[in-house]
This record gives C-alpha cells, structure tokens and sequence, in this order.
C-alpha cells in the first residue's frame, strides 16, 4: 500500500489554558468554557461535545465568571468589567466597568431580567439586561469583606453571597440582607486563615448549600439562618459547585481534582424524608478543578490541568452510545499548525506569538519503523510577537511559504517572507483593503496567489502579488445563517471554495464567477475538516459525529462513493473514537486515497476498497503486516489505520509526499504545569 | 461435591457414665434452625445457639432423678419436653426456670422416647412398642398401654418421619439375635413388621437413618462390616394387605472400607439422596477417626474431616450442620453437598434410582432371577436389530458381573470383565468400573490364588479409576509385586496419597534389581531410561574429547569405571545408572506423582538408610545427566522435570538430614552432590548477569524516546 516518510514533531511547545469558569445552557445545550488567557470556547454537549466557537482572549482579562442569561453570554473578570460576547461573530460584543473593583462572581437570574456581580469592594451590583446591552440598576447593601461567590434563589426575588468566612442573604427587593450566617474556619493552624466560601448554591426550597476554602460542603436553611449539616469532603479547598436542574443533586470540584456527588435521596427507600447524601467520588484531574457543571447526563468539570472531562452519569444515561461516552478534551477542535507544503515549513500558532519553523532533512533511505539519520535539524525561522492585548484567532502559512497571515479580533497582518542564503527577513503588507480588518478563518489558495479571509459569513478574496495586494471580491451566500465561519477549503485548480460555519451549512463557491455555487445539504453534526479532492473536485467533510460524505461539486449531489458508505454505514469502532478528524488530505499520487487523522490516528482510506462491515476487524494493520503479499489484497479494506503517534495536533501531507505529524504529548504537558496539590499517596 | 467446612465445638461431652456407646443422650433441633437441644447423659437439657455456640437455657434435674430421654421440643405449642425417671413426662416453656415447677405427668408404662418432627404433634414411644400422641396421652396421662413387643424384645432404635404431614414412627427390635423394623402409621393406626434380611456373621446394625423422599420411606443402615444398606419401605396401600412379617428387602448403597482395628461403634447419617455422612469407620488412606461425605451414587469420598477422640454410635444432620459427638466435645461440622455434576450432567441420576427401586421391589435378589429368561426376553426383541442384539445378549449387569466375580474361576473373570468393558455404554461404565474393581480387589485379598492382573490393567485403561474409588488396588499391587500394575496406576491416578506413595517407594527400592528385571513395564517409559543409560555410554565413548572449564573433580562411589579415566569429563563420565533399568522406570513415576511436602515428610522418613542412599544416588544421577544433556531432547511425554528432580532431593534431604549427617557411607554422596550444587548455583549466578544484560539490551531496543524530532518511515498495509 504504501510507506511514507514521517517527520514527527514535538518542538511545538502549545500549553493550553486551564479552565475557569464553566456554564452550561440548558436550552441550547451547549456549554461556555472560560479559560486562564481570557479565551471563552463554546461546545455542543450533544454533537460529541464539539468546540463550535473560540472566542480569543486578551492579555490582562482575567474572567472569573460566566454566566448565560437566556442565549446571552456574559463574563466578568478581575479586570473589573464585564463583558458580552457576540456568539455568532465569535467575538466580544462590549466591555463595561462595573467600578467595583475586580470582580469575584457573576450570575444571572433564571428570569432572565438581571445579572448580579460581586465586587472586591463588598458590593453585590444588579444590572438589568436591556436589548443589546445591560444597565446598572443598583448595589445591594455592601458588606466588608470582598463578595466571592453568588447564587440567585430561582424565584429571583433573594440571593446569597459568599464571602469571607459568612454567607449573605439579601433581598433583592429591599437590597437589605436578610441573613448573615458564619462560616467555621478550620481547626489547628488553619484556625488563623480566613474561611473563603467559593461557591454557593441557592436552591428553591430554601437551602443553600456552600462549599469552602476547608474542605466542607455546608447545607444551610434560609428561614432560619442555620447550619443544617456539613460534610468534610476534601483537606484542601471546594472551590466549585453545581446543581442540577431539578435539584436532586450537586457536584462539588475540590484543589484535589476530585468531583464529588452529593444527591437528595430518601434515607429510607419509598419516604420523603430526603437528605442530602455523599453518594460518588470521581477523579479525572491532577489539579485544582476551578468549575463544574452538571448537565443532563453528566458532570462536566475543568481546571488547572486544561483538561475538559466530560463524565457520564451512568444513571441518567438510556441507551449507552459514542455520543454519551466519557470525553476528555485535551487540545482545540481546531488547527494550530499550517504547513507550507511546497517549502517545508510549518507555522505554529501560539495565543501570543507566531513560531515558523523549517523541517529538518534525513539521508538515506530506512526500513519501515525505523527512524532516519537526520542531516539537518529543523530550524526556527520567525518567532512573530504580536503587538496589543488581543490572542491570536487563526493563521495561515501560504503553500509556498512566501507569505503569513494571522488575525486578531481587531486586526489582521499580512506578511511577506524573504529567505535568501540563510537570512530571514519579512516584510509586513501596510495598505490592506478595508475588508481585511479581521478574519475568523483564513486561507491560501493552492498556487499562493489568493488569501480568502473569512469575516462573519462571506468571505472576502484578496490577490497577492509582490507589490501588495488587492481585492477581488467578497463572496456571500445566496442565503443561509449568519453563523461565523470556522472552516475553509479551496481547490487544487483555484476554481472552488468551500467554507463550513457553526451552523453546519457548507457553502460552495465558484472563483471564476465569484458567485455562490451550491450549498451542501446541511448534516446534523458541524463540519471538523474537509477538503477538496484535486483531481475530481469532490468535496470530503468529516463531521463530528465521525460520519463522512463525499460531494461532488461539479454535479452538485453526493458522490456514489458517499452513498455506499451511508448505505453501509460505518464501522462501530470508527464511529466510537473520540476525538473529531482535524484534517482532510489527498494524495496526488494516488486519487482514491484519502488521508485523515485526529488525535490518536492517522487514516489513509483508500476509496478503491470494500468498506469494512461491523464484524470485520477493523484494526486490522498488525494481520496485513504478518500476511504474505498475496493474501493481504483478499484481507485488507479501506480503513488503513495507523496508531504509532498520539497527541496529535497536527498531521500535513507535504508535496514531497512526506508526512508531518506534530504531536504534543500530554506527559510533556503535564510537567509544564504547576504542581498540583501535594498528597500524601500510600508508599512516598 | 460435598464440602464439609471448618467445624467448631458446640460444648462438651460429659464423662460417659453407662457402658453404651453414648455421650450425650441426642440433639434435637430447636425453635428454629439455629438452636438446637442437647440432652445430655447426666441430668441437664441444653439449648444452644449454635451460631453463636452459646447456651441460651439450661434446665436440669434433681439428684436422684435421671432423664431417659432426650428432650424435645414440640414446635405446635412451643414447648419442651422430656420424660424422667421413664414414667414421668414433663413439659415446660422456653421462660420457665425451674424443671421441678413445671407441668407433670406421670404415665402408666415406660416410656422409652419422645419423637418429634417440625409442625407436627410429638408422639410417645413406649418400651413396650405402643405410641400415643403426647396431647392424648397428657389428656388421661394413666390410660392402659398396650404390649405390642414380645417379651425379651428390645427397641434398639427409633425415629419418626412425617410423610407429607401423616406421621410415620419406625422403630427397630431385636429378639434373640433376629432384627425387625416396626412401621407404625396413624389413621388408621397400622402396624407393620418387617424382619431384616440376616447373613451369618453379620450382626446387628448399628446406625440407621431414615428420610422420606419421593413418595417412599428410606431407611438406611449401618452395619459394623462397613456395608451401608437401603431398604426402600413401602406405601401403605401396599402392605395393609399382608398380614405378619415381611422380609425387607435391601441393597448395598455403600461398602465402606475397613481398616485393621476392629470397630466398636460408628453412625451414618443420610445427608441427601446422594450423599450419606459415616463416622467413626476409617478413612480409606488416612485411618480411624474421620468424619466422611461419601455419594452414595459413585462410591466415592467426597469429604473428611478428622475427628479426635473416642468416637460414639452417634451422628445428627439439621439444616445444614452435622452434630458429631467425639472425644469430650459435640462438634458442629457445617457442610454442602451440591448434586454431583457428573450424575446431572447425564441426566441418569433419576432413571437409575428408579430402575434400582424396581428390581428391589419386585425380586429380593437377581441372582434369584433365572438368567435364560433375561435373554429370551432380549432375543424376542433383538430379531429387530442386529445390533441391539449383540449389545443387549451378552452385556452382563454390573450386578451379574459382580456375583460372577465371587465365584467363577479367574480365567472367565478376566473375560468377563473384558466383555463387560468392551460393551458397556461409557456412561455407565464411568459407574460400574469403581464396583467391579473394588469386587476383584476384594476376592483378590480373600483368595490368594485369584489374581486377574489383566481384567485390572483393563479397568484401568478405562480411565474411570482413581485412587479413592478403590484404595486397595494399590497395596494389593504391591503386595502381588505387580509392578506394570503400580506403574499404570501411578500414571492414572492423580490423588494418591503420599503415605501410599512413600509405601510403593520403599517396595521399589527394596526389590532387588534382578527381581525387577522380568516386569514387563509400560514401554516409553524403559524407551526413556534406555536413552539416558546410552547417552551416558556413548559419552564413554567420546570422552576426553570435551573442552572448556572443568570443575573439580566428582568421584562417584559407585562408579565402576576403571580409575585411568579420571581426566575425562567429571561430570558425565563418572556415572553410572545406580538402579536397574527398570526400577529406575518406575521411580521416575514415583517421581511424577502429584504430593504435598508436608504430608509426604513423615512417611519418607520410613524408609531405610539404603534405601535412601539408593534412591539419593539415582535422583543424583538423573540430576546430573539432566543438567549436562539439557540440550538433548529426549521424546517422551512422561519423563520427570528437572524441578521435580531437585524437589525430592530436598524432601529426601530434609527427611534424613540426620541420617544423611551421620552414616559414613552417604558422606561422599553428600559431598558430590554440594559440589555440583555448588558450581550450578554459580553458574545460574552468572546467568542472572547475562540475563540483567541482555535486559538492558532489550529495553533500549524498544524505547521510542527520540526527543523533540524525527524523520521516520511508517508503513501502511
């Protein structure tokens, strides 16, 4: 079949952020992820959890809080403002000082009418949600100490705050609290430290329910002001809690990385008289868990080791599916790296600076699972730093290397590359067209003469020539939403391009006429990669849900191909992996072959072989390897699978027909993390 | 199979005061199945908790009173019962303290038990075989009681059933050396007399144990000669008719084997329709004083458990636990019986209980039976099938085949059995062939002309023999110096026991080679023993010619070699097989042979010193070809490991270290063998450095740790 020369890369030095602050809308059912950098990353808990948006962040911003109110997503950090976000854009909507100092908490009502931040200066600050934006209505009574956390009762007409070592309840009416309950501190040398209520959780019948700096989930009653019962969960800090929608159950995050379960259950089968019971441990985290999240049919937690666990709960779950199982998200469902496949190079994106790379060189030739003597170490070309607050939101190295590109959510830049003997110089492009003010998705066209940027839902398209650039046009679609585009894709022969948004329409557009072509029919599942077949011009998507289709966009239909492989569905194995496909490739010197990868496999499917069914063995690369020349023709099928790499961010066929794999081992990632917590573990 | 778990001490016994074998008076089972009431022999009545082992009451009676029976409880009014003084019936309640302030009875005649069984009224036995339920005797407690036995005859045993709630009281009599079984029904009240089948020589039995299942009473008793008989009682519509005695008929369920002391007591207990537990008989390996499962089925042990101390006629079964009086103490001994997989797994267990029931029911015997219309009766059908026929003509029962084996002359045994072996169905030969072995081997003791060695290597080629279906085949083996015999068996057999293995050790080594020379063994075996004599020979041959590191060198004592040869190869050259060819065979089963050490030491310490030097010599001489023809090859399936080797030679050296210390001759065995212990450990040790180092060769072959960059080359299929 074939053996391909692998340039396994691991000088990509990508950290992810650790995770915040989580929200989850039960409506949409998609979950709002903030991160350490500011970057806010939204995911659709039913498509396979799928990073739909990436809304990039600043320097300095600092969230701790998000909140949904209704289909509206705010933030609110240290920084001391709060921010909207624009979700169809992938952008911010307006920042607004709240002049409280930085802000600790912020939550909005279930009514949908007012949001509450707490304030380092003791205030509790109302604001009230007005089309477009929001207003400050008023400060609750202000209290001494920083608020920290707050939760509204669902009747919007109380809410309590955690603060240093007390829990306030106030009346929203009055703005007079209600309650002042005290907090214990913890017992020996922890006796001198302040008790930190990081979070509380307002229930409808009254009981609130706090978890603290020492260890203890807290259940109060609100009528009273008392102390219902208090559970020792963790020796170090609960720093999230999360309830259920119909309030059965909480899941507690601590510095341990554990997430906790409590449930409201009867003591005695069949009797009302529940109580709240520690019923499961779960231990997915090395680090502080900053946020969880109880959704439907699982917890989903995140924090200090930049991991997202997604974990099932198996007593909600129906019927057990790929689309239930449990989900650990490492790295972005998007590209970090683009390769310039003509030149060799690779460009890494990192959220402040850009870092172009050249491949190394290899002499002589090698048996299959060897590796070669390289003749010349890879290099660092460019390490590009951007100027202003703002992260990077994508970037794109032009096939033949001469040209970068990067946006921001306010600018973008281009740049031309000069590489003479050894020297590197670039030169920025001044003079863009207006247009190119800033991109969601950015491309090169396949011959380096055309970038295609992507603003919200056309895409503008600018030529590239040495004395600058100039606009040819925007293309627009006859119709459809006003989703962000998140994917492009144009075609060997320039003559096609392709963009995918988070509504999961699929646009085609003709370059020659600069008109709409034809639009996909629109799957259920959002578009992970796809690519443009260079001889047949047919489309290949991969979708979430790890279905595939093949359109041919010349007849404007689904491919005969395609359809088999509907009709015939999938593999289960293939259907079960977790990680959606990051790219979709082609090789010149074999049309039928399709190459994809995510990040623990790289797949070659070859179109001219029967689809494996259900009871065949799909992993089947080990019995091919053993089996004689001869035989392997009646074994093989079109799934070639290849596991020898993980973590994999990035996988490029080059024009040299060399593969490059850029991998980022989570253990090289563990050890760049602060350490965690220091337990005592049994034998150290 | 059964099970029987750890036991534990319920209480003590009391020091026996009358001469019968009894303890205790009886266990009786309580308010529920976790209390049970014990009467003893002296003058209390006990109630445990026997999960707790506790006493939770206690009541005794004055001095001067005796209590003649054992206490009961009566689970319709709650209350406890018991009969002092033989005339006197008292019944008290659990809350009661004091037996002399509860209710009292004085009867008319003796009574000799109270009997009791779940939900239904206690009945009274009275020594002279009249039975009143206790609610009508208490209402006119000097009623007349009528004499049912004749004079001088005694009740030896009694016991109720409750056949589907209709009381059955069965009580068995003897009279001048005759038995009977007296089976008294209520409503109508019927009495029934059976006399038990008496052979000359065979006393009375001693244990009986009754069960009503299936629709039938079973009785099963114990005789002192080891056999454990089933009699089958039958309804009652089908003895109202007869008037006067009938013979009962019985078959053997069980012959259990005896060791050489003569028995004084024992008890059986029928467990299920399998399984019967039997103390105070031997165990077939281990000797006197176990208690055993047996299925009654297979003939096969099934469990035992040591019981230390003086063994009583007694032995309870309630829900689940069997209550063994021994020594000075009541022990409770928990225990499973699951179905026997094999029977169920057949689907047999069923139809041959039925089938037995149906010969015992219409013939006493079927030997009685005339065998010309058995195969007339077969002809008529057989002109069907020509098949059928052949099978059905001349296949004998295992019963025929049995009464065959005790009389007719060793030839036609041996054909017999071939016959029987050849035709009968596997199924049911996996049943028949622990019967007929254990027939044969029984008329091989008695007759010591009668010795069919081949019908036994056929027995034996079945594969349905073990160890403990017929513990006897063995020692009768080595008593016969049958060696082919013992060599099968050691390949067959995997549960022999060390004491019978150390026993056929000694009888191997203590015959002469010569003697040995004649038995024609299993031939692979000689194969494998020809194949090391010749590689020492052909090592002769080529000596000298090996190179390399030459330990010092070890002389064998027993070498023959001339002494000019000394610069040869110590370690092959010198040696010589120290036993005969085919001794050497059948020590290399003995080595085989499955054992725990710790069982296996106290007997291995009987064998005698030349024999130990002997046995010591060969292992050695097998120990060194072993290492030095490691590369060699030898095909034969059988022949003992290496680790075996060197596991026996430890067990032999921890068994006579002393010996071994002291006796002169065994001083330069001793020696050579540390020697080449010695360089053999060293050279392992040096094996532990190559291994670490190609460990380490290993490991960084497979480690991918490229760093931050490489070009491989992948290859897709």
């Amino acid at each position: 079949m074939g053996e391909f020369k692998v340039h396994r890369v691991r000088f990509f030095d990508y950290i992810p952020s650790g995770i915040r602050a989580l929200a989850f809308n039960q409506d949409t059912e998609r979950i709002a992820v903030a991160r350490m950098d500011g970057s806010v990353e939204i995911f659709h808990c039913p498509d396979r959890c799928f990073q739909e948006k990436i809304i990039p962040g600043r320097e300095q911003c600092g969230i701790e809080g998000l909140s949904w109110v209704g289909d509206r997503l705010f933030s609110a950090g240290l920084n001391g403002e709060i921010t909207e976000y624009d979700l169809t854009n992938q952008k911010v909507k307006y920042t607004l000082d709240a002049y409280g100092g930085p802000i600790w908490a912020i939550t909005g009502n279930q009514q949908g009418t007012h949001l509450a931040v707490g304030c380092e200066d003791g205030t509790v600050k109302l604001f009230e949600l007005i089309e477009d934006t929001i207003q400050f209505e008023r400060n609750l009574d202000r209290q001494k100490s920083r608020i920290i956390s707050l939760s509204w009762h669902p009747s919007g007409s109380k809410i309590a705050a955690g603060m240093m070592d007390a829990i306030q309840i106030f009346n929203i009416e009055t703005g007079h609290s209600i309650h002042r309950m005290l907090v214990d501190r913890g017992v020996g040398t922890s006796r001198s430290r302040e008790c930190v209520v990081w979070s509380v959780v307002y229930l409808s019948n009254g009981t609130i329910i706090s978890g603290d700096s020492v260890g203890m989930i807290k259940i109060w009653d609100d009528q009273t002001g008392t102390l219902i019962k208090s559970h020792f969960i963790t020796k170090s800090d609960v720093l999230a809690l999360s309830v259920s929608r119909d309030e059965d159950s909480i899941v507690a995050g601590t510095s341990e990385g554990t997430v906790v379960q409590f449930q409201f259950i009867a003591m005695v089968l069949g009797k009302d008289d529940k109580e709240w019971v520690r019923t499961r441990t779960f231990k997915n985290h090395t680090h502080d868990i900053r946020a969880v999240a109880e959704i439907t049919t699982a917890v989903v937690s995140g924090g200090m080791d930049t991991h997202l666990v997604v974990k099932p709960l198996l007593d909600k779950i129906e019927v057990k599916s790929a689309a239930s199982a449990f989900r650990k998200i490492c790295f972005p469902h998007r590209r970090l790296v683009s390769c310039a496949k003509k030149s060799g190079l690779m460009l890494f994106q990192y959220t402040g600076h850009l870092e172009l790379w050249k491949l190394g060189e290899s002499e002589g030739q090698g048996m299959p699972g060897s590796s070669l003597l390289i003749k010349k170490n890879p290099e660092k070309l460019l390490h590009l730093k951007l100027k202003g607050e703002d992260h990077i939101r994508c970037s794109a190295v032009s096939p033949c290397g001469e040209w970068i590109v990067y946006s921001t959510a306010s600018s973008l830049r281009l740049y031309q590359l000069h590489c003479a003997n050894n020297n590197v110089s670039i030169t920025k492009i001044s003079n863009l067209p207006k247009v190119l003010s800033s991109a969601n998705q950015l491309c090169f066209s396949s011959d380096s003469s055309h970038l295609f940027s992507a603003s919200t839902q056309s895409v503008h398209l600018v030529s590239l020539s040495q004395d600058g650039c100039k606009f040819v046009g925007t293309l627009k679609p006859k119709s459809g939403s006003h989703q962000a585009i998140h994917l492009l894709a144009a075609s060997e022969d320039g003559k096609w391009l392709a963009s995918a948004n988070s509504d999961h329409e699929v646009h085609i557009y003709n370059l020659q006429t600069l008109k709409a072509h034809c639009t996909v029919p629109v799957y259920s599942s959002a578009v992970t990669a796809m690519g443009i077949h260079p001889t047949t011009n047919c489309l290949f998507m991969m979708h979430a849900d790890q279905q595939m289709f093949e359109y041919s966009i010349e007849l404007k239909q689904y491919t005969d191909w395609s359809r088999t492989v509907q009709r015939k569905g999938l593999h289960s194995l293939w259907l079960n992996r977790d990680t959606p496909c990051l790219n979709v490739m082609f090789n010149p010197q074999n049309p039928s072959h399709v190459i994809l990868h995510d990040a623990y496999m790289l797949c070659i499917i070859d179109q001219s072989l029967p689809l494996p069914d259900d009871k065949a063995l799909f992993y089947n690369q080990l019995t091919l390897k053993s089996l004689p020349e001869k035989q392997r023709k009646s074994q093989s099928h079109a799934f070639k699978v290849c596991k020898t790499f993980k973590d994999i961010l990035c996988v490029e066929l080059m024009s040299d027909q060399s593969l490059v794999v850029v991998e980022r081992p989570l253990e090289d990632l563990a050890t760049q993390l602060p350490a965690p917590i220091k337990q005592k573990k049994f034998a150290t | 199979m059964a099970v029987l778990y750890e036991g534990y001490t319920l209480c003590g016994v009391g020091p026996v005061q009358n001469s019968s074998n009894i303890g205790i008076l009886g266990v009786e089972p309580g308010r529920d199945i976790d209390h049970v009431l014990v009467t003893d022999s002296s003058r209390s009545i006990t109630v445990y908790k026997v999960s707790d082992q506790k006493p939770t009451g206690s009541w005794s009676v004055k001095q001067g009173q005796k209590i003649s029976c054992p206490a009961v409880f009566n689970t319709q009014s709650q209350e406890y019962v018991v009969v002092t003084d033989d005339k006197v019936v008292r019944v008290w309640k659990e809350d009661d303290v004091n037996l002399e302030k509860a209710f009292k009875a004085t009867v008319s005649a003796d009574v000799l038990r109270v009997l009791s069984a779940t939900d239904v009224e206690p009945v009274v036995l009275f020594c002279c075989g009249a039975v009143r339920f206790l609610d009508s005797l208490l209402a006119s407690p000097q009623q007349p009681i009528e004499v049912v036995l004749a004079e001088d005859e005694i009740i030896r045993w009694s016991s109720v059933v409750d056949e589907e709630h209709q009381l059955v009281v069965l009580f068995s009599t003897e009279k001048r050396g005759e038995h009977f079984l007296y089976v008294w029904r209520f409503n109508p009240n019927t009495l029934v007399k059976h006399r038990f089948e008496t052979e000359p020589g065979l006393s009375a039995p001693i244990s009986f144990s009754a069960t009503y299942r299936g629709g039938n009473i079973h009785l099963l008793y114990l005789y002192l000669n080891g056999c454990v008989y089933e009699s089958l009682l039958p309804l009652r519509s089908s003895s109202t008719g007869a008037e006067g005695v009938q013979a009962l008929s019985r078959s053997l369920c069980l012959s259990l084997p005896l060791g050489e002391e003569k028995l004084m007591s024992g008890a059986a207990v029928v467990l299920d329709e399998a399984h019967v537990a039997v103390v105070g008989f031997p165990h077939p390996s281990a000797g006197a004083d176990y208690l055993c499962i047996w299925n009654t089925h297979f003939q096969t042990l099934q469990a035992s458990k040591e019981t230390t101390g003086r063994i009583y006629s007694q032995l309870w079964c309630y829900s689940g636990k069997l209550y063994v009086p021994h020594g000075s103490m009541l022990s409770v001994i928990p225990f499973e019986c699951q179905k026997s997989s094999l029977a169920a797994a057949m689907g047999k267990l069923k139809e041959t209980i039925q089938s037995e029931f149906k010969s015992h029911s219409f013939a006493s015997s079927w030997s009685a039976q005339s065998y010309s219309d058995v195969t007339q009766a077969t002809e008529i059908k057989s002109r069907m099938s020509s098949k059928t026929n052949s099978n059905a003509q001349s296949a004998l029962t295992v019963e025929q085949l049995i009464e065959h084996i005790k009389t007719s002359a060793l030839e036609d045994v041996q054909a017999e059995v071939g016959e029987f072996i050849r035709r009968t169905p596997q199924a049911d030969l996996q049943l028949a062939a622990g019967r007929v072995a254990l027939e044969l081997v029984s008329r091989s003791q008695t007759d010591a002309s009668f010795y069919p060695q081949c019908a036994f290597l056929q027995l034996l080629e079945t594969r349905y023999l073990c160890y403990s279906v017929c513990p006897e085949l063995l020692s009768l083996a080595m008593v016969k110096k049958d060696f082919r015999l013992c060599q099968i068996a050691f390949q067959i057999f995997s549960d022999i026991p060390e004491a019978v293995t150390c026993a056929c050790l000694k009888a191997i080594l203590s015959t002469p080679d010569s003697e040995m020379a004649t038995v024609n063994l299993d031939t692979g075996s000689m194969m494998f023993m020809k194949e090391l004599t010749r590689a020492q020979s052909q090592s002769d041959e080529e000596g000298g010619q090996l190179n390399g590191f030459c330990p010092p060198a070890i002389e064998s004592d027993i070498s023959d070699t001339p002494r000019n040869k000394l610069q040869r190869d110590p370690l092959a050259l010198d040696m010589s097989c120290p036993v005969g060819l085919h001794k050497g065979a059948l020590l290399n089963e003995v080595l085989q042979t499955a054992y725990s050490d710790r069982p296996l030491l106290p007997h291995l310490k009987d064998l005698t010193v030349p024999q130990v030097m002997v046995f010591l010599q060969y292992l050695r001489f097998l120990y060194f070809k072993y290492s030095h023809d490691a590369h060699k090859q030898i095909q034969d399936l059988r022949t003992p490991s290496i680790s075996q080797i060197i596991d026996w030679v430890c067990l032999l050296l921890d068994a006579h270290f002393t010996v071994l210390a002291v006796a002169p001759e065994a001083k330069r065995l001793v020696s050579d063998l540390h020697k080449f212990v010695r360089s053999q450990v060293k050279l392992y040790a040096e094996l532990g450095k190559i291994e670490g180092s190609l460990q380490v060769l290993k490991n960084s072959k497979q480690s991918e740790a490229f760093g931050m960059y490489a070009i491989q080359v992948i290859e897709l299929f």
